[in-house]
């Protein structure tokens, strides 16, 4: 049995919390600036309050505005009034399909998850769940998609979609599926054929992001975790927090890579046919705890999560630890920063235009455990021979003003060869593109 | 030997607010038990019995409380005993309050911190329950 040893410093910390208690609301750490972008994040001390900072999108209507983008580019919305667009596809005759809805399977545990989840309710759309494909097209190039058209319905919170020759992939929320797909077709033909179940019988982070391997005979599929750092207990975590390789034929699989809170986004650097993901850290560390990532996935890596955040940083809050993992941790290759919460990812095309070429564009979300809200923008990483190469430059921004008042809230990225970047926004339901200014 | 009673006459504890008080024992203390199996198993169901536990506490205790108050408020003679009464029952509220914040934590976060609050709390739900029913006695039978 675990005895406590009730030393100095505990009980000074206890007299230290309830003496602040009155206060905490407002000790969200004083908010200094610190770089936490690029490889090598400063990681401050772990702090939490005895109230989680928390921040709550107040979600308004675009009205008349429009996202920022750079000099040089235009952005419109293509499709608007959608059932929670979250990630997206381009066909290759240009077609956009968008995977609609909202999945999650979860009782509250504590007291407390009613109250956040009632919290964090506020700062999402109320439309219900697509559960759908829509596909979108534009027929005679002039930048509107003319034609909006249930591809296929009855799905259970799509969300990862990918293509490979003529079979379109979908990652439900609770299996991985497959619509036979012709050039040109607006509707899927048949119900899909299931190629494996999903974990799903809790759905805490539900979202089941997928990206084809080069040669297509592969299939890489993320499972976010069911908790935040384990309140939900171990067993929860049986096959959750990795990326799964799935033989795209037999519907096999094992785990390719671990430790991976959530990866949300999956997707293949088209130079080195490396695997990428973006990563959701674990929350109510603190406001600068603990950076969101982009990285490569290595085959039978280790990333951390319970046991430690970037490479070798012991959660405490983990128990029963375990220092082989951590030993064996991977360091992230690229810091977003704490909270962005990113949700897309996908790398750049020359005809993108010269600034934006070579690199990754990231969806990201925004937080909300934090009382200055970060996030909420599209950003672009440029990269060179396959590694990420300089410091982000925002791509899309706008969609949060400094009081609070949030329009949208970006989701997928995805880049059009023919030079356009489509993101969807599931606050606001839209899906917007954004184009060079002498393309259409 | 005689045994003088000098308690003032009608101002027993109501029957129900009896039950009050003393309900905040069980819950509190099975708030602390359920803190001690988490921490000697890591099991984390434990800890959400423990969170869930001291919500029940919160509820009895701030009932009795409250009828606390409204009797201290009411009634003309504001003894020694029922300031103190309402004293130990806030102190407890008060604590146990911040102590389901701490239990609000994920995890191993919420050690060492709600276990000593746990065990601040059960004695203090002990001391208003003693102090309720041996100062004031329980009435309603007369």
């Amino acid at each position: 049995m675990t005895l406590f040893r009730v030393n100095n410093r505990t009980t000074s910390r206890l007299v230290f919390s309830v003496a602040l208690a009155v206060l905490v609301s407002a000790c969200d750490g004083a908010d200094v600036k610190i770089n936490q972008q690029g490889s090598e994040p400063t990681l401050p001390e772990p702090q939490r309050g005895l109230l989680p900072s928390m921040a709550i999108a107040e979600p308004i209507p675009w009205g008349d505005q429009q996202p920022t983008v750079p000099q040089g580019y235009k952005i419109s919305a293509i499709a608007t009034n959608l059932k929670i667009p979250r990630q997206t596809l381009v066909l290759p005759n240009g077609d956009i399909l968008i995977a609609e809805g909202k999945g999650g399977n979860v009782s509250p545990m504590k007291p407390k998850d009613l109250i956040a989840g009632y919290i964090k309710a506020k700062g999402t759309t109320s439309v219900e769940s697509g559960n759908r494909l829509t596909l979108l097209r534009d027929a005679d190039g002039d930048g509107v998609y003319e034609l909006k058209n249930v591809f296929a319905d009855k799905l259970n919170a799509p969300y990862g979609l990918a293509l490979v020759g003529d079979k379109l992939y979908v990652a439900n929320q609770d299996a991985l599926v497959r619509f036979d797909y012709r050039k040109g077709q607006t509707e899927a033909s048949a119900p899909p054929v299931k190629i494996t179940d999903l974990p799903s019988m809790i759905n805490h982070h539900w979202t089941k992001s997928l990206a084809a391997s080069a040669d297509g005979r592969l299939l890489y599929v993320g499972i976010g975790s069911n908790s935040n750092i384990t309140e939900r207990g171990m067993v929860a975590e049986v096959d959750r927090a990795m990326v799964w390789e799935v033989n795209a034929e037999t519907g096999a699989h094992r785990p390719y890579a671990t430790g991976l809170r959530n990866p949300s986004a999956l997707t293949i650097e088209p130079q080195s046919g490396q695997l990428w993901a973006v990563v959701n850290e674990r929350d109510e560390l603190g406001p600068d705890l603990v950076p969101d990532y982009l990285t490569s996935v290595r085959e039978g890596g280790f990333y951390g999560w319970p046991y430690s955040y970037w490479g070798r940083n012991v959660d405490d809050r983990v128990r029963p630890q375990d220092s082989e993992k951590v030993a064996s941790a991977i360091k992230p290759d690229f810091s977003l920063g704490s909270h962005v919460a990113p949700l897309g990812v996908d790398f750049s095309e020359p005809a993108m235009g010269s600034g934006f070429a070579e690199g990754a564009f990231v969806g990201e979300h925004g937080s909300w455990n934090r009382n200055n809200p970060v996030g909420y923008k599209v950003i672009f990483i440029p990269f060179r021979n396959g590694r990420p190469n300089g410091p982000p430059v925002d791509f899309v921004t706008g969609f949060r003003d400094a009081d609070g008042k949030t329009r949208g809230r970006p989701v997928g990225v995805t880049v059009d060869p023919r030079g356009a970047l489509i993101v969807a926004d599931d606050l606001a339901n839209v899906i917007w593109r954004v184009t060079s200014i002498g393309s259409r | 030997m005689t045994v003088t009673d000098d308690r003032p006459r009608g101002r027993e504890l109501h029957p129900i607010h009896g039950v009050l008080v003393a309900g905040t024992i069980p819950l509190f203390l099975g708030g602390l038990l359920s803190d001690l199996a988490y921490s000697s198993s890591y099991q984390i169901e434990w800890s959400h019995f423990a969170s869930w536990l001291i919500v029940g506490g919160l509820f009895y205790g701030g009932l009795a409380l409250l009828w606390a108050v409204v009797d201290l408020l009411r009634t003309n003679h504001r003894g020694e005993h029922s300031r103190l009464y309402t004293l130990l029952l806030l102190a407890t509220w008060v604590l146990g309050f911040l102590n389901s914040l701490v239990h609000a934590r994920d995890a191993w976060a919420v050690m060492p911190t709600g276990l000593i609050l746990s065990v601040i709390v059960v004695l203090l739900a002990c001391a208003s329950t003693w102090i309720g029913f041996v100062k004031f006695g329980v009435g309603g039978d007369k």
